[in-house]
């Protein structure tokens, strides 16, 4: 018997491995918050295909799909964690892959090298509706607030510019990544997706101690990097001048002063947004806002701008001196004023990633309408990090990353039924269920470590 | 009038009752002077909390989860001086009282948080505001949380937007006995004193694992290790027992006239034999199974309860020894993995404990979670019946006030909606599990102390004064 399970079991793990190829299946019943042009459709269905979307649409599943009914249920686009350090963390205290302070790599830096599929967080943040992460690098010397659960002593509290906090070597933290959340190897959808930079009193660390100072070594570093892209054999030979940055951060920034690339500027302060917008048009920069927590003093000249912004909705409180004008409604306030949105999670989105969904509830509660909200954990990302083609919307053509919900995503009392990441179910068994499982019953006549699922 | 129970309220519980007049009548030592007795003045910072201006109301036709585990269709809950006089399904306001039209609302106890550092850590958190712990020297029960609350932390007024009526503020956990915590209610006020919950117990923070050692081991001092950690919190309380001892002795024998030398006070130790005595309540920061099971033998070992631990995710683990012994857990659903003690933590830990027949507690430990403690009883409540157990939203809603009430030593006082008890009240615009809830009104002892709809009632912290976010948070 045992003998002959091998094989099967052999298969079974190859085709959990494999995205589903040339089954077609039908979600029916189902209510499609679609996120993309048909909008949503009560009684929808969906139907994929060797892991995309082929159709969105109302009326009879087509003849030979395997059907899974869906009455009742939600179905959205998978969720987008952005701004995180999914794949890139396992335990805080014991460090992350996303910060770097060596002053020959800092743009260069890309932190798609250092990703791990097996994180255990990562089956874990799809139990909360998530199918991608921005897995963006954090800023050396802070920038960063970091938790302070505990009560205890930590680093990272936002100090002024001087402050006591170490001054990094780089101004540039390095190159995001989008990711899918299947735990494959494959799961990098796209890299070198900006290049991050923090502002305000991390950034005036980061020049030396002021504001004006990062500016200006800022525009001194795009002036470099566009002579180095214009001269770059000269350079090679050493008969150009001396740049004030390494090879590969020279390199890494040209796709970033040609307007290609977007600058990624974590920033709190309605001043520092408005001096970031007016960097950006001097140098004719693509620019994201990150943080952003007084956006909502500076919304109209960021709609103007056309920059998007992402924030974390539930930031209301004046944590330090950079956001006193924190609100509930920053949200609400960013989009009545024309801002596109995307929402981060608390403290990095990584181990408490599922709670984006709760962040886009809480900003609906505070004035978001709900489109937007959903808009904001799903379409909106994927487009300002270039994979709007590929995912965050339900349309025929794109990978076919959806949840099954049973209500209302942003309910924390409703949950993901099934969670579909190019078309592959994916196991919602993590090693949280797991551990639960195996304390359920505390009566059982052998101890617990003989316990698996 | 419904049973308005004559809720004495006995002078700050934690006064000794172990003082007879300082110094024994003309005693061989003499009166001590002030300061040098410890049971001459037991409560030197005391409460002045007064209930604010509050008129008599009834809330009429709302649904209620009333702490107790019940839900209640067409409610009526009516207040008359600060206290709740009745709580019924369809019962009439009486005539001549005002009616608040609670008609497609909720309403529910005030919040409890069981475990807040607010004023302590206060915003915005800069080095001038970290206030928390005193990390000198790892035992410090001499130090009180309530002598680092700078009342004016706007954090206050965002928890109380979200409905939390009543906070313990505690010490850090960088020490294995951190010092006094103390228990508030989240009141507008210049003072510390004037937000001190009257009568309600003083609470010791003791703190396991992680912090104490990585704190002093990194100084290259004890303790370094967890066992380093236990050695300490035993030597403590071998001290705590001889001063115990010194001074009942002291006082035997001017009790019966005999000449006596006065022990040497010591405010830490003072604090510790209040502990032996029952009159503080412990509430313990440890993660793991494994360490709270030793902090019971402790306690067993030196004749203390542990009212709670806290952070606590592994109490799933040995949920039936926690029941056994009483102890609640006090918790959240959905932190984990920010260091390797939080790493087995699970979404539905009250819940099983819940199951266990154990008192489940969710608290915040966070200024922003504390604006949301009912978003995170859903959050657990969800993971509960994910894990195939059959839970209420009104069981539930006692994890963020009844129990919590419990854990502190206050829930004869408030943390449930029953005739006698404070009118610690809310109402929300919804289903307070939905994500949509929003408070509307947020009364404490029968006085409105938030309304989303009337600007005088939308306390704002000094600090808010003339900023940016002087607006409504």
């Amino acid at each position: 018997m045992r003998r002959q399970l091998a094989p099967l079991a052999a298969l079974l793990a190859l085709g959990a491995a494999l995205p589903a190829m040339a089954e077609t299946v039908a979600i029916t019943g189902a209510r499609i918050l679609t996120a993309g042009p048909a909008g949503t459709l009560e009684q929808g269905v969906v139907v994929i295909r060797d892991g995309r979307i082929v159709s969105v649409g109302r009326g009879a599943p087509p003849a030979g799909a395997r059907v899974i009914d869906a009455s009742g249920a939600v179905v959205t686009p998978g969720l987008f964690a952005t701004g995180s350090l999914l794949g890139a963390v396992e335990v805080s205290a014991l460090g992350d892959d996303l910060s770097v302070d060596n002053p020959q790599i800092g743009a260069a830096f890309d932190v798609r090298d250092g990703l791990d599929p097996a994180s255990t967080l990562i089956p874990i943040a799809r139990t909360g509706g998530l199918t991608s992460a921005v897995v963006l690098p954090q800023p050396a010397g802070g920038g960063f607030a970091a938790h302070e659960h505990d009560g205890e002593i930590s680093g990272g509290r936002l100090t002024a510019g001087g402050g006591h906090e170490p001054r990094p070597n780089t101004l540039f933290a390095g190159q995001g990544a989008v990711i899918r959340l299947n735990g494959s190897e494959d799961m990098v959808v796209r890299s070198g997706v900006g290049v991050m930079v923090a502002f305000g009193n991390a950034g005036a660390r980061a020049a030396g101690g002021a504001r004006g100072a990062q500016v200006a070594a800022l525009k001194a570093v795009f002036a470099d990097v566009r002579a180095y892209a214009a001269n770059r054999s000269a350079w090679e030979q050493g008969s150009y001048r001396e740049l004030g940055l390494s090879k590969a951060d020279l390199e890494a920034l040209v796709p970033l002063v040609q307007g290609r690339t977007p600058l990624i500027a974590r920033v709190h302060k309605a001043a520092d947004i408005r001096a970031v917008l007016k960097l950006a048009r001097e140098e004719k920069l693509k620019l994201i806002l990150e943080g952003a927590e007084e956006g909502w003093m500076a919304a109209a000249e960021i709609a103007r701008a056309g920059v998007p912004v992402i924030i974390n909705p539930i930031t209301n409180r004046p944590d330090s001196f950079e956001i006193l004008g924190a609100t509930l409604e920053n949200a609400a306030r960013l989009h009545a004023a024309g801002v596109t949105l995307a929402f981060t999670g608390p403290e990095g989105a990584a181990h408490r990633a599922r709670e984006i969904r709760y962040g886009a509830g809480t900003a609906v509660a505070w004035g978001l309408p709900w489109d937007a909200a959903l808009a904001a954990v799903t379409v909106n990302p994927a487009r300002m990090f270039g994979v709007g083609d590929r995912t965050g919307s339900l349309e025929p053509g794109k990978d076919a990353d959806l949840v099954i919900w049973s209500g209302d995503p942003f309910e924390p009392l409703s949950t993901p039924r099934a969670v579909y990441i190019r078309g592959q179910a994916q196991d919602l068994t993590t090693r949280q269920t797991e551990l639960r499982d195996r304390y359920k019953d505390l009566g059982a006549p052998l101890p617990p470590a003989y316990r698996h699922r | 009038m419904v049973g308005l129970a004559a809720l004495a309220l006995s002078a700050c519980a934690t006064t000794s009752g172990t003082a007879p007049k300082a110094g024994g009548k003309d005693g061989a030592a003499g009166a001590l002077p002030a300061g040098l007795d410890p049971g001459a003045r037991p409560d030197p910072f005391p409460s002045t909390y007064r209930p604010l201006p509050s008129a008599s109301f009834a809330v009429v036709g709302a649904r209620a989860y009333t702490g107790t585990g019940q839900a209640l269709e067409n409610a009526t809950v009516i207040v008359r001086d600060g206290r709740i006089a009745a709580v019924g399904e369809g019962l009439a306001a009486p005539d001549g009282m005002l009616v608040v039209d609670g008609r497609g609302k909720w309403i529910t106890p005030g919040l409890i948080d069981s475990h807040s550092h607010l004023g302590v850590y206060a915003s915005p958190s800069v080095d001038a505001h970290s206030d928390g712990n005193e990390l000198s020297d790892p035992t410090t029960p001499e130090v009180w949380a309530e002598h680092s609350v700078w009342p004016q932390d706007p954090g206050f007024h965002t928890a109380r937007i979200g409905g939390v009526t009543t906070v313990q503020i505690l010490p850090g956990s960088g020490n294995l006995i951190g010092g006094r915590g103390v228990t508030l209610r989240n009141v507008p006020s210049r003072t510390v004193q004037g937000m001190k919950f009257p009568g309600a117990p003083y609470t010791l923070k003791m703190a396991c694992g992680e912090n104490p050692k990585r704190v002093y081991g990194s100084r290259g001092r004890a303790p370094s290790t967890r066992m380093g950690n236990v050695a300490g919190y035993r030597a403590a309380w071998i001290e705590a027992a001889e001063y115990t001892r010194k001074w009942d002795d002291y006082r035997a024998k001017i009790g019966r006239d005999e000449k006596a030398e006065p022990p040497r006070r010591d405010l830490g130790l003072d604090t510790l034999s209040a502990v032996l005595r029952g009159e503080i309540l412990v509430q313990n920061h440890c993660y793991r199974a494994d360490e709270m099971a030793i902090m019971i033998d402790v306690a067993n070992e030196f004749g203390y309860r542990i009212a709670s631990f806290h952070h606590a995710v592994e109490s799933y683990k040995i949920a039936d020894l926690l029941a056994k012994n009483g102890i609640c857990t006090a918790t959240w659903a959905g932190w984990w993995g920010f260091k390797l003690e939080a790493y087995d933590s699970v979404e539905a830990n009250v819940p099983l404990l819940e199951a266990a027949g154990a008192c489940g507690v969710i608290k915040s430990d966070d200024s922003d979670l504390i604006q949301r403690l009912n978003q995170e009883a859903a959050v657990a409540l969800a993971a509960g019946r994910a894990a195939g157990l059959q839970i209420s939203e009104a069981e539930a809603m006692g994890w963020i006030t009844a129990n919590p009430a419990k854990a502190l030593g206050i829930l004869d006082q408030t943390g449930t909606l029953e005739a006698g008890k404070r009118a610690d009240i809310v109402l929300w615009d919804r289903n307070p599990f939905s994500v949509y809830a929003r408070t509307e009104k947020v009364f404490i002892d029968g006085a409105l102390t938030w309304d989303r709809r009337d600007p005088r009632y939308q306390p704002r912290s000094d600090f808010d004064l003339g900023q940016p976010g002087e607006g409504v948070r």
